[in-house]
């Protein structure tokens, strides 16, 4: 007995000796200790990069990091009681870029403008433009960091398609006539008829963007600065007029090709739905073109094919407020009669840190999200479908290795990414509302709006003066003048 | 007349002090300490009502008549007087708040009009019976009742949409009947001498236990004809094509069948106690006399029970009101707005950071269930009570 006494001792002195010097050499690590709270919506999609970097960059950095999700319908309200009670408990947040109108002027956000300009590992200027000036950029100086590049598109079946001989849709009269054609056909070979069009149409979550980008093309038509929610010179909203009226139409006619229960999808539902290929239609931004890559869930890899947001041949008239046949003085980017109005939407997700975060916390979290941008990092993730990051350096564009490395075949890598490029390029892109409580005119106004016109609950013209009401409130409360010049500095952004 | 100084304990009345100045002293201190100790026990207590529901109660008056503003390092309440209040009811959140109103169908003409007899008949009635205090009572009832008879009337109508005040008088005033009707007839079974009936009875009450966001997701899942465990059942029935979330009624009855569901036990637990709480030498007598099980059922349990039940009924109508976790996890208050209930509208506008208008609709909530608890007590459980 005693001998054992005696041995477990000596093996306990031994442990208590030997551990220490078998622990890593903390010291060398830059952010021993620390912990950054990040704050964003509950994934999968961008929660999930997040929290499957975050421990890899703790083994390098020693830092902690801790990935904080809600709704993303609590998001805006979340980060700002968070900071505007002083309560802080978030050190950095990934976030829609267009809130920035609400938290720069307020001095929550920390200006990141040296750190970036000292951040070599960061090849800021592999960054596309639009993306450094709309979603990183406010007033002159940068306050968020770009994870995801975000436009809305249209995916068709291409197998499909060619099959009925039909050709993707350019408008989007086209738009209805595919769905219209392919709906309750089955598009998967299970032996159940499937749908024509499939859209997230959900209240209280991203739907209202879907519907933005039926409306662009009918509202905007002379290029990215005339803007397609407010009249540049009274600052009234373009939202009862024909042009609205039958994008209105449009959106409620695709739910006669969906699936029953279309009102309840959310993204992920409809996503979900085009990858096991039971949507010939869908309207998304860049996720699907990875998501069918995935081959855990997709029954549709190089099936499917996007192109930019479908075009109209009549848009609004701003001068007699009536809906118009294109003209090469209305519509000055038409290509073939057709008005394209590619929509930046959200503008793509974006990491900033608190202002009142403590001083080696903010550090941290820098690193951490400069980290998540590096190309060795954002290049890889921008080709995982649930990561909910699409491309938006340059070098993700230009470089077909790596979608074909990927998954994706040669052909549908340059289909996916000419049609985000050409998105990119249009001159007539479409900039989301970034002026203060934009939250307030889409997430609410909009979107309630939107839903009970779904639900049959009102009709066109209730939907169109219950909108332009509720803005044009929000734009009296708020004053303006102040609303105007904001509109106007956001829409005159370098691309 | 009896002394209101309190006894002086008696070992302190017959101690000697030193001095007999200081002796006073001492008994003086000792009767006020006295006179203050039942103050003093209760004063944690009244602190705590102050702090945790006064307080804010007034706080959020104020919020219900202020604008949140965010400046440069924090926030401001600016204060905007009735505005948020203005909006809900004659302003943009009209719509919202009281529906979509439209001129009354012929349907609507006849149930208002017999809706408006029988409040005219009950203030004719009471004229002659009550006195002046209580007729004015009645008659502000009769006058809210009437308001919310117009008000479903022409929202009801064709083209019209109900507010979120009309649809969660709805969800109570069509949940609380069934609630009550289920829980009695359950109850009733289980207190008859019937086998498995302690089984049942604890199977009846496990709704009330499980969390209402859980109950809620079971019934997302339950009634997705699509993709739900009865999908094989809607599609062999052709129904898989159909779905409840598009319709607002469809979605409405969705919402009352979980809250029915969830609340019913509730019921069951208070009228099972109360039926079996009741003496049984009656109920034998009844039998014996050749009462049948309904004679029995309606004049000798009923009576016995209804104290109890309207007890049950009105804990159930203050709570019923609140109803938010159902409809925000199961339809987020959709399709449209159609199964917002005002609790989900007070925190619909309170997470885009509306504060002010948050707060002036859990204020109109509070004016409501206040109203109908007040005419509920007034007219209803008081008279039950007393008759017993």
């Amino acid at each position: 007995m005693r001998t054992w006494i005696r041995s477990f001792v000596a093996l306990w002195v031994g442990v208590v000796l030997v551990l220490p010097a078998m622990a890593p050499a903390g010291t060398n690590l830059p952010f021993e200790g620390v912990t950054v709270n990040v704050l964003t919506f509950t994934g999968p999609q961008i929660a999930e990069p997040l929290q499957r970097r975050g421990p890899e960059f703790g083994r390098r950095t020693g830092a902690r990091i801790n990935v904080v999700t809600v709704p993303f319908s609590d998001l805006y309200q979340k980060m700002l009681t968070d900071m505007a009670t002083r309560t802080n408990s978030f050190h950095a947040f990934v976030f829609a870029p267009q809130w920035m109108a609400d938290f720069v002027p307020a001095g929550y956000l920390e200006d990141l403008t040296e750190r970036v300009q000292r951040d070599r590992a960061l090849q800021w200027e592999d960054i596309a433009p639009f993306f450094r000036n709309f979603s990183a950029t406010y007033g002159g100086r940068i306050y968020t960091i770009p994870l995801d590049g975000d436009f809305q598109m249209v995916y068709y079946r291409s197998d499909i398609l060619r099959r009925v001989g039909l050709t993707p849709p350019e408008t989007w009269e086209d738009y209805l006539k595919i769905a219209r054609a392919l709906n309750r056909q089955d598009l998967n070979g299970d032996g159940t008829p499937d749908f024509g069009s499939c859209i997230a149409k959900k209240r209280a979550a991203q739907s209202y963007w879907m519907f933005w980008s039926i409306a662009a093309s009918f509202l905007q038509s002379q290029g990215t600065q005339q803007g397609s929610f407010f009249d540049l010179e009274t600052m009234k909203p373009l939202t009862n007029n024909e042009a609205f009226a039958e994008a209105l139409r449009i959106y409620l006619e695709t739910g006669q090709y969906g699936p029953p229960d279309e009102l309840n999808w959310d993204v992920g539902d409809s996503r979900s739905a085009f990858v096991t290929g039971r949507c010939a239609l869908t309207l998304d931004w860049g996720d699907i073109g990875t998501l069918a890559i995935d081959p855990k869930t997709s029954r549709v890899k190089d099936k499917v094919g996007a192109v930019i947001l479908p075009g109209t041949r009549r848009v609004l008239d701003r001068k007699t407020g009536r809906l118009a046949d294109c003209t090469p003085s209305l519509c000055p980017y038409a290509v073939r009669g057709i008005n394209h109005a590619p929509y930046a939407a959200f503008g793509g997700w974006s990491g900033a840190i608190n202002r009142a975060a403590p001083p080696r916390v903010k550090d941290a979290a820098y690193a951490f999200l400069s980290y998540m941008s590096q190309p060795a990092q954002s290049n890889v993730d921008v080709t995982i479908g649930i990561t909910g990051f699409n491309p938006y350096r340059i070098s993700q564009f230009r470089n077909i290795q790596l979608w074909v490395k990927a998954g994706m075949s040669e052909a549908a890598a340059r289909n996916y990414l000419g049609a985000i490029e050409r998105s990119l390029r249009s001159p007539n892109m479409v900039l989301d509302l970034r002026i203060p409580q934009n939250q307030r005119y889409q997430q609410i106004v909009l979107d309630t709006a939107l839903a009970k016109f779904l639900a049959r609950q009102q009709t066109v013209p209730q939907t169109m003066k219950e909108i332009t009401d509720g803005w044009e409130a929000i734009t009296n409360e708020l004053g303006r003048a102040k609303q105007r010049r904001a509109y106007l500095e956001s829409l005159s952004i370098r691309r | 007349m009896r002394s209101r100084t309190p006894p002086v304990p008696r070992a302190w009345a017959e101690a000697k002090p030193a001095s007999s100045a200081h002796a006073r002293l001492l008994l003086r201190s000792a009767a006020w300490l006295e006179a203050q100790a039942p103050k003093v026990f209760l004063l944690p207590a009244v602190a705590l009502v102050v702090a945790l529901s006064i307080v804010p109660l007034f706080v959020s008056l104020y919020l219900s008549l202020a604008r949140l503003q965010f400046v440069p390092g924090g926030f401001v309440l600016q204060f905007v007087g009735v505005a948020n209040y203005t909006k809900l009811l004659v302003g943009i959140e009209r719509p919202h708040f009281l529906g979509v109103l439209q001129p009354p169908s012929v349907p609507g003409w006849i149930a208002g009009g017999l809706a408006g007899a029988v409040l005219l008949a009950f203030l004719a009635r009471s004229a002659s019976r009550v006195g002046a205090g209580a007729f004015v009572g009645r008659c502000a009832f009769s006058l809210v009742c009437g308001l919310c008879v117009w008000l479903g009337m022409h929202a009801l109508s064709p083209g019209g949409q109900p507010g979120t005040l009309l649809t969660t008088l709805v969800y109570v005033f069509v949940g609380i009947p069934v609630q009550y009707g289920l829980g009695l007839l359950l109850a009733y079974l289980c207190a008859q001498d019937l086998r498995g009936r302690r089984f049942f009875r604890v199977v009846f009450l496990l709704p009330m236990m499980i969390t209402p966001v859980g109950i809620a997701y079971t019934f997302r899942i339950l009634m997705d004809l699509g993709k739900g465990p009865f999908a094989p059942i809607w599609r062999a029935l052709g129904l898989s094509e159909v779905s409840w979330a598009n319709d607002p009624w469809g979605a409405r009855l969705a919402v009352m069948i979980g809250d029915v569901w969830q609340w019913t036990p509730f019921m069951f637990v208070v009228l099972l106690a109360a039926i079996e709480s009741q003496p049984e030498d009656l109920l034998e007598a009844a039998l014996v006399d050749g009462a049948s099980r309904w004679q029995a059922f309606w004049t000798i349990t009923w009576p016995q029970i209804l104290p109890v039940s309207s007890t049950a009924v009105l804990i159930r109508l203050i709570e019923a009101f609140k109803i938010v976790d159902l409809p925000n996890v199961l339809t987020n208050g959709g399709p449209g707005t159609a199964t917002e209930s005002l609790t989900l509208h007070a925190y619909m506008a309170w997470r885009t950071l509306d504060i002010g208008g948050s707060a002036a609709v859990a204020y109109m909530l509070l004016f409501v269930v206040t109203f109908v608890t007040v005419s509920y007590v007034q007219l209803v459980h008081r008279r039950i009570v007393e008759e017993r």
